[in-house]
């Protein structure tokens, strides 16, 4: 070190900028971008000005607030909506216990939803619903404090993630008597629910179906290749309307699949065959050697497939699968045309209703923004499960 | 050069006749050979002479097709457990590391063991920190691969080979995608296996390692071993024109 005393410390160039200072540079810096820069401006101001005036004078944004609970549970009958707080109630345990459990993402996630808890409150809903929130949010604050260094309550969690599922859909069903039948679930209860089985089953499926695509075993090749191929060239409406109109006539006698059921089979069955094409790129960026070397410590196929390859392939498509799961979330809004009350197809349901006529854009816009306020963080837990990873540095 | 007081007479791999075609390309034109318990073997030759695809047969990295590899009493055919017994009993190390860039230095060593050998974390990991402190990069543990040198890279490469116990080790080139001034930590650290009485197969240009370390230096051209000798007779009395020229060419510089 003794030899830094005889060089200069050279600092180097200052590249930050000041806002002034970048405006000058790049937006100011010769007369005809000056003038571009003007009219630009000038045009903006005519276009927010519109916007503006319309979002806060002329719309009327009435018809949200007095549909909240319809955009929420669609026809969902109230006095059964018990069941949506059980289920919400669950989720808050496990949520909680997660996040006291796991550092980092899983525990921002939670305050972020925390604070959507707190949100609701003091939004125009029922007294009930209010109530229930407020339940809800105490639950998820308590489960952390409990799960907190729980290190030991891990498998225990995943395997409540697992059932809550089954669970989700037994408690709004209902059993016996008592039952809520699927056609009375809507609103952005079912968008939620139809994405989240979209999804949860849809990426298991996808990495059979690539790694089947690429086996050595033609019959499993062939089989995963051309449900792969037959699948993407088919429209996602054409396959829900032959869930919808084939598949019963299919079944025999009298047992007939649920609608909602139907709905979410072919959601899965359609997205599997993109995750799997997602999934096969990953795979094939992965270099030969890593193969050679996990084979060459022992490990069976099955092996080096789990602790090898897909944990390296999966990385490197994080952002297409990603992809795929948002296009998933808002190709649920196709089940509306068969007949589904989901998010959208309730905010046509109420245009329907001759209170409300004429008041498109406010509806569309509004469903607009809680898809965007889903896709969004979708998107972003997955640029912050990238940096977790350490993609692209090991 | 030292006598190698621990080569024993059992033989532990048998090669009888083998053949290997890449497409119509002929790369191992009938291969016989038997390496004993705790020889080491230097195995050199041109590049696209077979010596890297020889090694390859001996774990089934590649599949030969014709003729007879027995590894420690155990023929390799296409029964997948042959293979994966044979698999446990022979370590390798790569031209490019190889190592797995998604988990710690330690962990690349820690999963055979715990997966295949079935042992438990804990003692993979004591195993595998000793084995790291006998490679001089125990500080280096609970790094990622891509944080480290070369040379230590390969260091780990040998680690997690050494971790599976195996009986022999393969090295296919272990020094050619390192620079200079790393080579000599790896074959440092390669001499002390040989003397511990690891049978070794060792492809690599090295010729003073050969020297040095080998009981036996074969010399592939066309896939076919066209002179093997021990090191003594082999550099300074070679029989073959090829060989000649190979030598003098690597001794050049």
């Amino acid at each position: 070190m003794e030899n830094l005393t005889f060089t200069q410390e050279v600092k180097p160039p200052d590249t930050k900028k000041g806002p002034v200072k970048w405006l000058k540079d790049n937006l100011f810096n010769t007369w005809y971008n000056t003038i571009l820069t003007c009219l630009a401006l000038v045009f903006l101001f005519f276009v927010f000005r519109g916007v503006l005036t319309w979002v806060f004078t002329q719309a009327n944004w009435q018809v949200i607030p007095a549909n909240l609970q319809i955009f929420s549970i669609g026809p969902y009958p109230l006095e059964q909506i018990w069941r949506v707080s059980y289920v919400i109630y669950g989720l808050a345990v496990l949520l909680g216990l997660s996040a006291g459990i796991w550092n980092g993402l899983t525990r921002q996630i939670t305050v972020v939803i925390g604070c959507l808890g707190a949100i609701i409150l003091l939004l125009p809903f029922a007294t009930s619903i209010r109530e229930q929130t407020l339940i809800a949010t105490v639950i998820l604050a308590v489960s952390f404090a409990i799960g907190r260094n729980k290190d030991n309550w891990k498998q225990w969690v995943v395997v409540g993630w697992v059932l809550s599922f089954p669970w989700t859909m037994m408690m709004l069903h209902g059993f016996g008597a008592d039952t809520v039948s699927t056609t009375l679930w809507g609103g952005l209860l079912l968008t939620l629910i139809l994405a989240a089985v979209g999804i949860v089953a849809c990426f298991p499926l996808g990495v059979l179906l690539a790694l089947g695509r690429r086996s050595q075993l033609p019959a499993i090749k062939w089989v995963s290749t051309v449900y792969i191929e037959t699948v993407r060239g088919v429209p996602l409406i054409a396959i829900l309307f032959m869930g919808n109109v084939l598949l019963p006539i299919f079944m025999a006698g009298d047992f007939q699949l649920d609608k909602v059921i139907r709905a979410m089979i072919a959601l899965t069955l359609f997205s599997a065959a993109y995750m799997a094409e997602n999934v096969r790129g990953g795979l094939q960026a992965i270099p030969q050697g890593q193969v050679e070397a996990a084979q060459a410590v022992g490990l069976t196929y099955p092996k080096a497939t789990l602790f090898i390859v897909l944990p390296q392939a999966l990385r490197a498509v994080i952002p297409a699968i990603v992809g795929q799961f948002i296009s998933l979330f808002k190709d649920t809004s196709l089940v509306a045309i068969i007949g589904l009350l989901d998010l959208l197809g309730i905010g046509r349901s109420v245009l329907g209703n001759s209170e409300w006529t004429g008041l498109q854009a406010e509806v569309f816009l509004f469903i607009a923004l809680i898809y965007f306020i889903f896709t969004y963080a979708m998107s972003h837990v997955s640029q912050k499960i990238e940096a977790d990873l350490g993609v692209g540095k090991h | 050069m030292t006598e190698n007081e621990n080569i024993t007479n059992d033989p532990i791999i048998i090669c009888e006749d083998v053949h290997k075609w890449f497409d119509d390309f002929h790369v191992l034109k009938g291969i016989t050979t038997t390496f004993k318990k705790g020889e080491r073997a230097v195995i050199c030759g041109p590049s696209g002479s077979g010596k890297s695809t020889f090694i390859r047969t001996i774990n089934r990295l590649e599949e030969h097709q014709r003729g007879t590899i027995i590894v420690d009493g155990i023929e390799l055919s296409n029964d997948l457990r042959n293979i994966n017994l044979i698999r446990q009993e022979v370590g390798m190390v790569f031209q490019q590391f190889n190592l797995f860039p998604h988990l710690t230095n330690i962990k690349n060593i820690t999963l055979g063991p715990i997966q295949v050998r079935k042992m438990s974390k804990k003692a993979a990991e004591e195993a595998a920190l000793a084995l790291l402190e006998r490679m001089d990069i125990a500080d280096q543990a609970y790094k990622y691969p891509a944080e480290i040198s070369g040379g230590q890279q390969q260091r780990v490469a040998i680690a997690r080979a050494l971790a599976m116990e195996p009986k022999i080790m393969l090295f296919d080139e272990p020094t050619s995608a390192l620079d200079p001034e790393m080579i000599s930590e790896v074959l440092d650290v390669m001499r002390e296996l040989a003397h511990s009485g690891m049978t070794m197969l060792v492809v690599t240009h090295e010729m003073g390692f050969a020297r040095e370390v080998a009981d036996r230096i074969m010399f592939f051209d066309e896939g076919v071993v066209i002179e093997e000798a021990a090191p003594a007779d082999f550099f300074d009395n070679p029989q073959h024109e090829r060989t000649k020229l190979f030598i003098s060419q690597t001794l050049q510089h």
